[in-house]
């Protein structure tokens, strides 16, 4: 049993210890015992987990780390060869400073709104003190929107679009998943509104949206509609097509069973159509969600709706030294909310679905 | 007629193809009285499991029909609970809601919330289910899954139970205990049953009567042999039965004599 993984060295010394019995002895507890050592070392299910925990770590943190830390230094020198009529191309540590900058500014414009608040409270606190029956205005602040203002207004309305087109675009797709007279009559439809660019629906949508909300104080302002019935315009067609699918290559054994149960529709839709098809629907509503996103940048930038897309226009149309910079920093800002947006669904999905083993990507 | 419950008569079907009809089934005329078991055997494609889909009304008869305590079978229905070969629970579902599906189906507005549970959990008993009610398909073996299936077609109360080769991609343990239960079920309810196979042993084993077919295109009834054995039937016992013996050879001797696999002949 000793022999079977005995290094050279310690055959020789077995081989040797033939002609002496006591050596032997000797020598195989020895080589036992550097046997359990071995096994040891090779069979601990603790180094072994840390070796996977370490090979694990090298490849979801460490080369990623190494990916990015090359792109930064690639920057940092092509960025300097670039003269611009802005100066030279910022790199990553300008671009930092313009980051903490648009902090500041955020910050300092928070204090100007608390002031301005409080002054005119003081100021109507007096006029009510004077005379108790006057009118009190209270104004609401005017400030320009700082950077994370847009950011919020960004988010708010593609969350709108993209919600408005998912009530649209899941039901579309079942029935015309469900029924192929409706996919027939549908699908040249999809097809040729699918390709069309958010820049040839924003006319459209303006000048729609001007004529049909005339109230001069509408409850949400125009230039959100606007990009938000853009942002559903251009994100439905993922979805209606993923949904559609799902739902048409649904295994015909669960259908069966819904026949000979003759379950009612709306019985079949919730417990037969919509798990079968909710791994394609949710790969439908991330496409949608990233498409979604793009559009809204183009979409703002375009006609000037407040969000992220007009604060790269208006830097655009500043070009001062700092303009440069700050656009980089709206654009790492945006795909970095775009990756999100997507773990998000990503994360959204492993809640709602039925499958816990299934893997996600 | 008391013993006509389920008729076929005439029964053929063309399905369309590129180069005109093909003609799948041919004149099948059968007449299954309450409370029998028979089962279907053939080689495969023969056409056995359109024959059970259009009992169940999955697939329409270009001539002839099927006609159901007088009244004619044209479309699915719990009357005629399938069970499907590969058990067709829904994955999402535990044990126990793949059996309230079709329950709540079938007794919603007759039954209570309380006798709906308890029949739910009746039926699961009946397939020794009781453990697993709130388990996943997926979280069970094959023939566990195979007995949820017949629970959930039992849960019907169907007038006919049609079975699929039910048995057919279990191991050979798994589906002797499965027949076994599915003999101790039929002892207790009496349902009628059709069953579709293509195990000898297990059409003789469980059958009032087997129905063999010849093969496609245009397949038809060869011959259809009465099995008289007494119940309870045991399969240790009967492995030594002389009786048993003779019925299994006239099926092997049907099958890869008469109506041995067309190429085969050819």
């Amino acid at each position: 049993m000793n022999s079977i993984s005995l290094s050279p060295s310690e055959a020789l010394k077995m081989e040797q210890s033939d002609m002496a019995p006591k050596l032997l002895t000797i020598v195989s507890a020895e080589t036992s015992k550097a046997q359990i050592e071995t096994i040891k070392h090779r069979k601990d299910p603790y180094d072994e987990l840390k070796r996977i925990q370490k090979m694990a770590f090298i490849r979801t943190m460490l080369i990623p780390m190494i990916g990015i830390l090359l792109f930064l230094c690639v920057w940092h020198i092509g960025a300097s060869q670039v003269e611009t009529s802005l100066g030279t191309l910022p790199g990553p540590s300008q671009v930092w400073t313009q980051f903490d900058g648009l902090i500041q500014e955020h910050r300092n414009e928070r204090k100007k709104e608390a002031a301005f608040y409080e002054r005119q409270e003081k100021r109507n606190a007096k006029k009510l003190a004077n005379n108790p029956d006057a009118k009190v205005k209270i104004r609401p602040y005017t400030g320009s929107p700082t950077f994370f203002e847009q950011i919020t207004t960004s988010l708010i309305t593609v969350m709108t679009g993209f919600l408005l087109a998912s009530i649209i675009a899941i039901p579309l797709g079942i029935i015309c998943g469900m029924s192929a007279g409706l996919y027939a009559a549908m699908n040249p439809l999809i097809q040729v509104f699918k390709p069309v660019s958010p820049l040839a629906w924003l006319p459209l949508v303006t000048i729609i949206v001007s004529a049909v909300v005339v109230s001069s104080d509408p409850i949400m302002p125009k230039a959100f509609i606007i990009s938000a019935v853009t942002v559903t315009l251009c994100s439905l067609w993922p979805t209606v097509i993923n949904t559609t699918i799902g739902v048409s290559q649904i295994d015909s054994d669960l259908l069966n069973v819904s026949q000979v149960l003759r379950l009612n529709w709306p019985t079949k839709v919730k417990k037969i159509v919509l798990p079968s098809a909710m791994p394609m629907i949710f790969g439908g509503l991330r496409l949608s969600l990233g498409i979604g996103w793009m559009v809204l940048i183009a979409a703002e930038m375009l006609a000037q709706n407040p969000g992220l897309g007009k604060f790269v226009w208006d830097e655009f149309q500043n070009g001062s030294s700092n303009s440069l910079g700050r656009i980089m920093v709206a654009v790492i800002v945006i795909g970095l909310i775009g990756y999100i947006l997507d773990k998000g669904m990503l994360l959204l999905q492993k809640k709602v679905s039925w499958d816990k083993n299934a893997i996600l990507r | 007629m008391q013993n006509e419950h389920l008729v076929l008569t005439e029964v053929t079907i063309d399905f369309p193809t590129d180069n005109g009809p093909y003609r799948a089934l041919d004149k099948i005329n059968l007449s299954i009285s309450k409370g029998e078991f028979v089962s279907l055997i053939g080689h495969s494609g023969c056409g056995k499991s359109t024959v059970l889909n259009i009992i169940a009304g999955l697939h329409q008869a270009t001539e002839g029909g099927v006609i159901l305590d007088g009244k004619e079978v044209n479309e699915p229905g719990p009357e005629r609970a399938v069970v499907f070969q590969n058990h067709s629970l829904l994955p999402w579902l535990s044990t126990y809601q793949n059996v309230q599906l079709a329950v709540d189906q079938i007794f919603k507005g007759t039954k209570s919330k309380a006798e709906i549970k308890d029949w739910i959990k009746h039926n699961l008993e009946l397939v020794h289910m009781s453990h697993a009610i709130h388990k996943l398909p997926s979280e069970i073996s094959g023939g566990m899954k195979q007995r949820v299936g017949i629970a959930r077609a039992l849960a019907m109360q169907p007038k006919v139970l049609l079975m699929d080769e039910p048995f057919g991609a279990l191991d050979a343990l798994t589906r002797a205990h499965l027949q076994d239960s599915l003999m101790e079920i039929q002892d207790n309810l009496g349902n009628t049953i059709i069953m579709i196979t293509h195990d000898v042993d297990e059409a003789v084993l469980l059958s009032d009567r087997i129905v063999m077919m010849t093969n496609g295109p245009a397949a038809t009834i060869g011959e259809i042999l009465s099995v008289d054995l007494d119940a309870p039937r045991n399969r240790i016992e009967l492995a030594d039965d002389p009786q048993y013996n003779h019925y299994r050879s006239e099926v092997l001797r049907f099958l890869y004599e008469r109506h041995a696999l067309p190429e085969k002949v050819a």
